[in-house]
């Protein structure tokens, strides 16, 4: 004979099920069941500053793990807090479950107090939601937003849960299996399509595969490393798909796009065959999408058939997981090396290298290369949104998946601490440094105490210019130098990190970087590292927005 | 050109929603949308009409089908099939003779009076939208006062050829 239980034990005892791991969260008053049962059990949960930091933290720790990440709100402007992160996830295709209080289920739609329709909310930025109005459905519930957060393309799922329904009790029963008859994807290729992508990568002269974040969603960085090898073609990552093939291989051409590197630009430009991988042909990486590398076939390996050519035409179209698709590949793909075309590569190469004024100066590039160093690339990397976004990705040598934490579609300033904290709880064991900048660092310092008050020790490199760089770099460009709010007075963040109760430094002089930053790893607590950078340094090369790609500024000619 | 969609959905608060608010958010726009419960009562059945080119609506399909509470999707205008409209058109009536020539033309296009007023006449009309269309165009020099229309629903009718329904995946 089963007990009954009320709703909120029921949903810890399903996360419990689900082998939940950490759940990030904050308390409140519709939520105050759930905390209640939270406090009977040992499930683990992490105490954040802000909303948005837990949501933000639920997709680090699902970024690092691979398994979804959990978060806690009340209702009303605790869920509404809440948002930011999960638009995130869900422009990054994250698996996340996002649980919100909600006012009493007779209250709903009375403008209560603290109500806020979070299912309207939250419709077009995840990827299902659910109002759970009967306690007898909640454990179904959870079970299947489990499911569809991590299957398929991946995705934040939200279930919105009314205090009475938190109280109400039933008999717990978790679901073995889930059957949404609406919900079934596809992780098999078609084979006829497979065998024709297949016959034109064996006719192809100049191969470019395009990988992208569904490398890693799909855990197929080995698969792909045997297929670049086996048919000798350039990688080229998306910001997302950074460290799904290894940075220092001979193939790799490191990130295209809009920041990419040259070689890695003209490569896609100037290719016979892109062979697109769990990639979504997004913006900041086609620049002027008519002439997108306009002598290419397109293969596409994609699970969401909705983004198969949403942008560009493909011409051979692969609906299926990464993984099923690229092992039908290793199975019968061959391709006869010749020289040349590695050969350009190299000449590409070695013509518009990536560069940056490599004198006495403190310049931010520098610093990405020493935390690299130091690290010896064995480091998980979280970053916020903007120029030292861009120069991690440029100068960082990202050599594993699930190393590199960014928000890539949504580009959320604040993510990265919140996001830092989520993945030290995820891989506890490994070194984890938060870069940021002076402008973004701002939009969650308050996490600084989660990480403090949880032993949490990430390491946080703020490359301090005093200003929103990139944006001041937009206004320098292409608006007449006219710096429109982009200038920062600043706090002393030094101080910040010692009110916190974490080790605060400052870093001025070029010297200075390397010792820092090995002494910041040594120190068992939260360091942040204020490194006050040139101010007026741009990231190149650039393609200006609605530009070809090879159409590059600051590149080396 | 326009395409008239087949979709089946759970029966369920917020799936309109969810079908609504997929179209507005990327700028579709809807032409007409029928809602109604099916054989099985945990199923609804939407008739949507949309315009738009082929990508657009390529798009569309696929982006219903994403839905979780979308069960399948089927494209009408691939196959051959079935559609009828309930239209209501209130008339203007400004003479006996309006009146005598109102209910003639009703009655030749198959139209039945619905509500008979002093000032008005209220037809009601069940067909395809070509005749529907026909019937607003032969009563408008009366003076139409007001139309509600249901919007399309379709079946597909029997024939060797199926469509291509659902979340099967195209190659």
């Amino acid at each position: 004979m089963t007990t009954k239980m009320n709703g909120a034990k029921i949903l810890i005892e399903s996360l419990k099920k689900e082998g939940v791991g950490a759940v990030f969260g904050y308390p409140g008053g519709q939520a105050l069941p759930l905390f209640d049962a939270l406090y009977h059990s040992d499930l683990k949960f992490y105490l954040v500053r802000h909303e948005q930091g837990a949501a933000h933290a639920a997709d680090g720790y699902a970024r690092v793990t691979g398994k979804p990440g959990v978060c806690i709100a009340t209702s009303g402007p605790g869920a509404t807090n809440l948002v930011t992160g999960i638009a995130t996830a869900y422009m990054d295709s994250i698996p996340m479950v996002a649980i919100t209080g909600q006012v009493k289920t007779f209250m709903i739609g009375n403008d209560a107090f603290q109500e806020a329709d979070m299912i309207g909310i939250t419709r077009p930025i995840t990827k299902h939601n659910y109002l759970v109005k009967d306690v007898k459905d909640l454990a179904r519930t959870v079970k299947e937003a489990f499911h569809i957060a991590s299957t398929g393309r991946p995705g934040p799922v939200l279930i919105d849960l009314p205090s009475d329904v938190q109280l109400a009790e039933t008999e717990f029963h978790y679901p073995e299996k889930v059957n949404i008859r609406g919900y079934k994807p596809t992780y098999c290729g078609h084979p006829g399509q497979i065998k024709r992508a297949v016959k034109m990568i064996a006719e192809s002269k100049r191969p470019v595969i395009y990988a992208g974040g569904g490398v890693i969603l799909s855990g197929a960085a080995k698969e792909l490393k045997e297929l670049a090898e086996k048919i000798n073609s350039p990688v080229t990552m998306t910001l997302l798909g950074l460290g799904s093939f290894p940075g220092n291989h001979e193939l790799s051409l490191g990130m295209l796009g809009m920041h990419g590197t040259g070689y890695a630009n003209h490569a896609v430009q100037n290719c016979d065959l892109l062979i697109a991988i769990g990639a979504r042909f997004d913006d900041r990486v086609t620049g002027k999408i008519d002439e997108f590398a306009p002598h290419a076939k397109i293969i596409h390996i994609d699970i969401d058939p909705s983004a198969i050519s949403k942008s560009v035409p493909v011409d051979v179209p692969i609906v299926g997981d990464v993984k099923c698709v690229l092992d039908e590949f290793l199975k019968i793909v061959h391709r006869p090396h010749d020289k040349e075309w590695t050969e350009k590569i190299l000449e590409w190469k070695q013509k518009h290298p990536l560069h940056y004024n490599t004198d006495d100066k403190l310049r931010p590039q520098y610093v990405i290369q020493q935390i690299c160093e130091a690290t010896k690339g064995d480091a998980i990397i979280a970053t916020d949104v903007g120029q030292h976004q861009m120069w991690t990705a440029q100068w960082y040598n990202f050599m594993r998946p699930r190393e590199f934490l960014s928000s890539g579609g949504l580009g959320t300033m604040g993510y990265g601490l919140p996001a830092g904290i989520g993945a030290k709880v995820g891989k506890p064991g490994s070194e984890v440094f938060v870069i940021s900048g002076d402008g973004s660092i701002q939009m969650n310092i308050q996490e600084l105490a989660t990480a403090v008050v949880n032993k949490i020790d990430v390491k946080i490199a703020i490359l301090n210019n005093s200003c929103l760089g990139m944006v001041r770099q937009w206004q320098e460009l292409f608006y007449g130098k006219r710096y429109s709010h982009t200038k920062l007075e600043n706090p002393d963040f030094v101080k910040i990190a010692e009110a916190y109760g974490a080790v605060g430094m400052r870093i001025g002089k070029k010297e200075d970087v390397r010792s820092a930053i090995e002494k910041a790893m040594r120190i068992k607590n939260v360091v942040v590292m204020d490194f006050i950078v040139e101010p007026e340094e741009n990231v190149y090369p650039m393609v200006p927005a609605g530009k070809r790609l090879d159409d590059m500024i600051g590149s080396v000619a | 050109m326009k395409k008239t969609i087949s979709v089946l959905v759970e029966n369920h608060p917020g799936v309109l929603a969810r079908i609504s608010g997929l179209f507005s958010a990327r700028g579709f726009n809807i032409d007409s949308l029928a809602v109604g419960e099916t054989e099985d009562p945990t199923v609804s059945r939407m008739t949507i009409v949309a315009e738009g080119d082929e990508r657009t609506l390529e798009q569309i399909k696929k982006q219903l089908n994403k839905l979780i509470d979308v069960i399948t999707v089927t494209d009408l205008t691939q196959t051959k099939f079935i559609d009828r409209e309930l239209i209501l058109i209130k008339v203007g009536v400004a003479s006996s003779k309006d009146r005598a020539q109102i209910i003639e033309i009703a009655g030749t296009m198959r139209a039945n009076v619905a509500d008979l007023g002093i000032h008005t006449i209220t037809i009601e009309a069940v067909g395809e939208t070509s005749r529907i269309d026909k019937l607003i165009e032969l009563l408008r020099q009366f003076g139409i006062k007001e139309i509600v229309r249901t919007g399309k629903i379709a079946m597909e009718s029997e024939s060797k050829e199926k469509p291509k329904t659902t979340k099967e995946e195209e190659e």
